[in-house]
């Protein structure tokens, strides 16, 4: 098989497949258990640090609410 | 020590442009010898002088790198208002031929002004607007200092270069003759190393931040510099015919060219023109309504349905060529799956203000912001409808497809900008708010009426000469002759350049607004500047 063929045939099976998988597997993983918080505070991420990067020596994470 | 190798690289990229100037084959390749000798010469004297003088200590960690930020804010400004005037100019053209002037033939006659236009507003206009607010946005959302130091200035003055080079070159003749990818070679080259840089300094922001998590504006900015990386390597696959000249071939040929360069030229829209712009989104519309992002889970399953749908989507650029059907098929099936991720992106944007919908009332920023949402929603359901095979049919060729780009482009990235703009320009400058609102206003609805009579006469006359290029009579014969098309799209052409025309007006007034903010707002006080720096317990 030429390697235009080859390729097209690994595109539209195996590589879809996976594609698809992946995609599934990323709507699944954001529905986990525990992630609304996880998302709360990402979603909160532009709310703070606006003025100054957060010190070195400070705590990790600025407190939030 | 830096200095001593710097002195030595300029030196010689000085010497090697002044030969390349001197065996140059074409005028736009020695123009371009020049230009970057004079600029390599200037820096050379400028390093110079500077060598083995004191260094200054070294910038403290402790705060944001907003200077080339505040570089970024007025090259935006600056390159929309030419890109608006270009654009202004070659539509009136349109409309009257004889602007196209005598003596200026082979200079700004339309053909060369048109890829001018086109790369003002996208590159130049849209790069920068990209670049300065990512560089912005990374910083504050990864609550840390950017990366590299001073790479981050030659990723803004490389991109200007590439920017004045491709300029100068298409009006003097260089052009590959590829849609938003007219740079020939050499400035493909300057422009992939910028490339490299603004990956580093964006992805070495990430790595160091202080956020546990990736806020989603930055996998949109992230997945927009990434992929245009990989479609300008693919599509500038070119061998020069001389190093001593502007001319090059491209590797590929035939409708393999082809959909190569609307695999390009597709995700140039998708992924520069909209993901890079969904992270202003994510970022500047939360920030504007002061509250989060109306649903996160959304935002990264808009994410990855938009990144994985729009790279299969050029090929309804090319409905009807000699590219296979299955091709085409697949283009189209895949441009009508991305309603679903667009429409998506464009209700989490919107629904953002729920609850602070009175804001539109009172802000005119956030209503510049939410416009520039709607016309998002409006253009992504438009491009899909005109991606299905019959509809193509009529609009393809037509002024629709220019109507339609403008919607987007004027809609969409220009209104997203100017409100992006708005709100940097007093948090750069230091000031406690614009200069005027009201001002805001009149360019929100100069812009508004100018885009609506811009895609409204684009809608009559493309469609208009859709069915007058395939009107046929009873005997089988065509009834229309092409100029007869030309000649019944005047009117529409004038409504055209009139809605270009307030659309520049809104933009010199922003631009007026931006200066006196710098120069007269009142600057935040020392107090409620070091209140704001503390994070809030």
């Amino acid at each position: 098989m030429d390697t235009y063929s080859a390729l097209r045939h690994f595109a539209d099976s195996w590589g879809l497949l996976a594609m698809f998988l992946f995609f599934v597997g990323m709507i699944l993983w954001i529905f986990r258990p525990g992630a609304r918080r996880t998302h709360d505070d990402a979603a909160s991420i532009p709310l703070r640090n606006d003025t100054a990067p957060v010190a070195p020596s400070a705590p990790e994470k600025p407190a939030q609410k | 020590m830096l200095n001593y190798i710097k002195l030595i690289v300029l030196g010689v990229v000085a010497l090697f442009a002044l030969i390349a100037a001197n065996y140059a084959r074409d005028v736009a390749y020695m123009v371009n010898a020049l230009t970057i000798f004079l600029i390599a010469a200037g820096l050379f004297l400028w390093t110079l002088r500077n060598t083995d003088e004191p260094v200054p200590p070294k910038v403290r960690e402790l705060s944001y790198m907003d200077d080339v930020v505040r570089a970024g804010v007025i090259a935006t400004a600056f390159w929309g208002v030419v890109g608006f005037a270009v654009g202004v100019f070659i539509a009136t053209q349109l409309a009257f031929p004889a602007l196209n002037f005598e003596w200026a033939q082979g200079f700004a006659n339309f053909g060369r002004l048109r890829p001018l236009h086109t790369s003002a507003v996208i590159f130049a206009f849209g790069g920068n607007a990209l670049i300065c607010t990512s560089f912005y946005v990374v910083q504050r959302t990864s609550a840390t200092r950017l990366w590299g130091g001073n790479l981050a200035w030659w990723v803004f003055w490389g991109y200007q270069l590439f920017i004045v080079l491709a300029a100068t070159g298409y009006l003097l003749g260089a052009t590959q003759s590829k849609e938003y990818a007219e740079p020939e070679w050499y400035v493909d080259w300057l422009l992939t190393v910028v490339w490299v840089a603004y990956l580093l300094v964006f992805v070495g922001t990430i790595i160091k931040r202080k956020e546990p998590h990736i806020y989603v504006a930055n996998w949109f900015y992230l997945s927009f510099i990434i992929t245009v990386a990989m479609l300008h390597i693919f599509n500038n696959l070119s061998i020069p015919v001389s190093i001593w000249g502007s001319k090059s071939v491209q590797v590929f040929s035939g409708v393999q060219d082809a959909m190569t360069q609307w695999w390009y030229g597709h995700n140039a829209v998708g992924f520069f023109l909209t993901a890079g712009f969904l992270g202003m989104m994510y970022y500047f519309v939360p920030k504007q309504a002061e509250r989060p992002v109306f649903s996160y889970k959304l935002s990264i399953v808009h994410f990855w349905a938009l990144i994985f749908i729009y790279i299969w989507a050029g090929p309804h650029h090319l409905h009807y060529t000699a590219l296979p059907d299955w091709a085409s098929t697949l283009g189209m099936v895949f441009s009508i799956i991305l309603w679903m991720p667009s429409w998506g992106g464009m209700i989490n944007g919107l629904m953002t203000l729920s609850g602070a919908w009175d804001k539109l009332r009172t802000d005119p920023i956030m209503r510049m912001l939410v416009i520039s949402i709607g016309f998002y929603g409006m253009s992504t359901f438009e491009g899909p409808m005109m991606s299905i095979r019959a509809v193509n049919s009529l609009s393809h060729y037509t002024d629709w497809t220019i109507g339609h780009v403008h919607s987007g482009a004027l809609g969409w990235n220009g209104m997203i900008t100017f409100g992006a703009l708005y709100f940097l320009t007093p948090k750069l400058w230091n000031r406690e708010r614009l200069y005027s609102l009201s001002l805001v206003s009149w360019h929100f609805w100069l812009a508004t009426i100018g885009i609506v009579l811009y895609a409204a006469s684009m809608w009559v006359t493309g469609i208009m000469e859709g069915l007058m290029w395939r009107e046929v009579d009873a005997n089988g014969f065509l009834v229309n002759s092409f100029a007869d098309t030309v000649s019944a799209k005047f009117p529409m052409y004038v409504v055209r350049a009139l809605g270009g025309l307030l659309y520049i007006s809104g933009a010199i007034i922003m631009c007026y607004n931006l200066w006196m903010t710098v120069k007269r707002a009142p600057a935040v006080e020392a107090e409620t500047a070091t209140a704001h720096a503390t994070p809030a317990e």
